[in-house]
């Protein structure tokens, strides 16, 4: 796993598990689907990827499929890093 | 504008007419279909289950339930007459009495479902909270409640352990999941499945007076309210859900609502369940594709929704829609917050079908005003009082209803209608406040046109209404000042375009404290995580100083005017910086 989907996976792991909740995730793991992240817990997600890779994504771009996975978080991220370039 | 849908208007629906649904209505009309007076229980539990066994309808299935991973589970009417006494004994044996509040915290589980009829049956006080809650949420709640016993999954057990002793009223806590886990004093692994099944329980002789129901909602001070529902609410949920949802036996009806929230529990179990009507579950985060396949396959008919999960499906846009075949609906309802007209003429040309705006609150238990089936939508109105509910617009300060139309006032509502909560729990005073000169005041602003339509123009108070859940500025406030970084904080609304308002904070540092970059992240995740993520600010605003009373207390509605871009109003009492 590249450096991209394992710093968000460990803070998806770390923010939106609970204390306890022994479930791992992986990269395809649905997060927002599968109930892990919830719709208004989307924004502070969004906004750690805005702060951690300095750059601007559209709220009509973070819909909930398009952050539904690590995968798809990772792939999203790639694609407004090289607009910001 | 509108233009009056005449379809609408012809079809044949449960109501009838409006008209002659206002001219002839009595609630007995409830009773009489209910069978009340002629030897039947009061008691819900009964009439969700039992009673439609009783009715022919045993094998008809009235769950059909699925997960996001793909498990599926369908209970038929006898499944869940059976199963809610297998519930219902388990909590017997625990000791649980009649009264004693037991909480439903878990996901949207079938025994989530199953269990609220069992303990109805039992005669205790289903408590369901939203599983998203945080700890102190979660406290509060069950502090408040002196909650008996907890039903919860494994992967919300640590939230409970991490309370349990600070509730000395908690005696059990039941894990509908347990499997591999190591259990402490005080907690039982509860499998549904393999208990004994339990074809009889003795069911607990409910009057329509007796408790049934604790939801919990906020107000602008102080923490949640316990708002106290009864069996009689039956009447309304039962009715309501008939004529103004339109369910009849052939439906397949899917409620968006999480039964932690009034609108999960009046129209997410009883109201369908008390028709005899199958519902579908869906126990997943929001995505339009899924939504869709879930729609197609189970053939929903009746899918009552929210304004926020509409504008969430408008920004997928019609050509998702068109990719599934959702021709199984034939009517939509929505509940929470002002349904704006763009989503009523967005629903038209990607369902073929205007969504129904409805009106009602935690404290009215049911419908209290809405476009009824059959009845021209004018987009944007909430439309009008269901029949047996006397509505009217109040002048703020003589609380008498304005003769005139289109003036903006309170929106009260004549007290009696059988589902009306009976109080707040331990909080009295605050439930006599909702009264003023033999109305109940909703909070809530609105107009009313020529034809008798309504029209929601706002809250009166600092309640935020994000995504249809109203959240208290109290408790945020309160969250935000354990942060070690806080020293003084604001919570109020601020406009947004598919939550209608979402929270925003203002708050200031304490000395020698530092806005770094990551602080306004840190701190929306600190309060998620104690509360939920509805109270969560989704935006932070570091002050130097928060305006004030002179007597220090601090004015949001200087920030929320500020957030609206509305006039501030009179300033003249503000302390000077």
């Amino acid at each position: 796993m590249d450096d991209l989907r394992k710093t968000i996976l460990d803070y998806v792991t770390r923010e939106y598990l609970e204390e306890g909740d022994d479930r791992v995730l992986q990269p395809d793991t649905p997060l927002i689907t599968g109930g892990i992240v919830d719709s208004f817990s989307m924004v502070s997600l969004k906004r750690f990827l805005e702060k951690r890779y300095d750059l601007k994504i559209p709220d009509a771009d973070a819909s909930p499929e398009a952050i539904d996975s690590v995968e798809k978080i990772a792939a999203l991220v790639t694609r407004f890093a090289a607009v910001r370039v | 504008m509108y233009v009056a849908d005449v379809q609408e208007e012809t079809k044949l629906h449960n109501v009838g007419t409006y008209e002659e649904a206002l001219r002839a209505f009595d609630w007995s009309i409830a009773e009489n279909e209910l069978g009340w007076g002629r030897g039947s229980p009061v008691n819900i539990g009964w009439h969700l289950s039992d009673r439609i066994c009783r009715l022919g309808l045993s094998q008809k299935p009235a769950l059909l339930w699925e997960r996001s991973d793909g498990r599926e589970r369908t209970y038929t009417f006898d499944d869940l007459r059976v199963l809610s006494n297998t519930f219902a004994a388990y909590f017997h044996r625990l000791g649980v009495l009649p009264g004693e509040r037991v909480c439903l915290f878990l996901d949207r589980v079938p025994e989530l479902y199953i269990g609220f009829v069992g303990l109805l049956k039992l005669g205790a006080v289903v408590q369901p909270l939203f599983s998203a809650f945080g700890e102190e949420s979660l406290l509060t709640r069950l502090a408040d409640a002196g909650t008996a016993a907890v039903v919860t999954q494994k992967k919300h057990l640590p939230k409970v352990r991490r309370i349990r002793e600070a509730l000395p009223g908690l005696r059990h806590v039941a894990v509908v999941d347990a499997e591999g886990l190591s259990l402490r004093d005080g907690e039982s692994a509860f499998d549904l499945d393999a208990e004994p099944r339990a074809s009889g329980f003795p069911l607990f002789p409910a009057t329509a007076e007796s408790p049934s129901v604790l939801h919990y909602t906020s107000g602008t001070t102080g923490q949640p309210k316990g708002a106290e529902h009864v069996h009689g609410s039956l009447l309304s949920q039962y009715l309501t859900a008939k004529w103004v949802l339109d369910l009849t036996r052939s439906d397949v009806y899917w409620c968006n609502a999480d039964p932690g929230w009034v609108t999960g529990t009046s129209y997410g179990i009883i109201g369908p369940w008390s028709n005899g009507v199958t519902q579908a579950v869906l126990d997943s985060g929001f995505s339009a594709r899924r939504w869709y396949e879930f729609i197609e396959r189970r053939r929903i008919t009746v899918w009552y929704s929210a304004p926020t999960a509409i504008r969430l499906l408008m920004r997928e846009g019609t050509g998702a829609v068109r990719q599934h075949d959702l021709s199984s609906l034939r009517h939509l309802a929505s509940v929470g917050e002002p349904l704006n007209p763009e989503a009523v003429h967005w629903s038209r040309e990607a369902f073929g079908l205007p969504f129904h705006d409805t009106y009602w609150q935690t404290e009215t238990g049911c419908i209290v005003i809405s476009n009824f089936p059959g009845m021209a939508v004018k987009p944007g109105s909430m439309g009008k009082p269901f029949p047996g509910i006397t509505a009217a617009v109040l002048d703020p300060k003589t609380f008498e209803p304005y003769r005139d139309g289109g003036r903006v006032g309170l929106i009260g509502l004549r007290p009696g209608w059988p589902s009306m909560i009976r109080g707040y729990r331990n909080n009295p005073e605050g439930y006599a406040k909702k009264f003023a000169n033999g109305w109940y005041l909703t909070g809530d602003r609105a107009s009313v046109d020529a034809d008798g339509y309504f029209w929601f123009v706002g809250r009166d108070d600092d309640v935020i209404n994000t995504g249809g859940h109203l959240v208290g500025p109290f408790e945020i406030e309160s969250a935000l000042l354990e942060h070690p970084a806080v020293a003084e904080s604001a919570a109020v609304a601020k406009p947004d375009p598919v939550n209608m308002e979402v929270v925003k904070a203002f708050v200031t540092l304490k000395p020698g404290v530092a806005a770094g970059p990551d602080l306004d992240l840190e701190i929306m995740n600190f309060v998620r995580k104690r509360l939920s993520p509805l109270a969560m600010p989704q935006e932070i605003a570091f002050v130097d100083s928060l305006p004030k009373t002179r007597s220090g207390k601090i004015v949001r509605r200087v920030l929320r005017a500020q957030e609206f871009g509305e006039p501030v109003g009179d300033l003249s009492t503000l302390m000077e910086d």
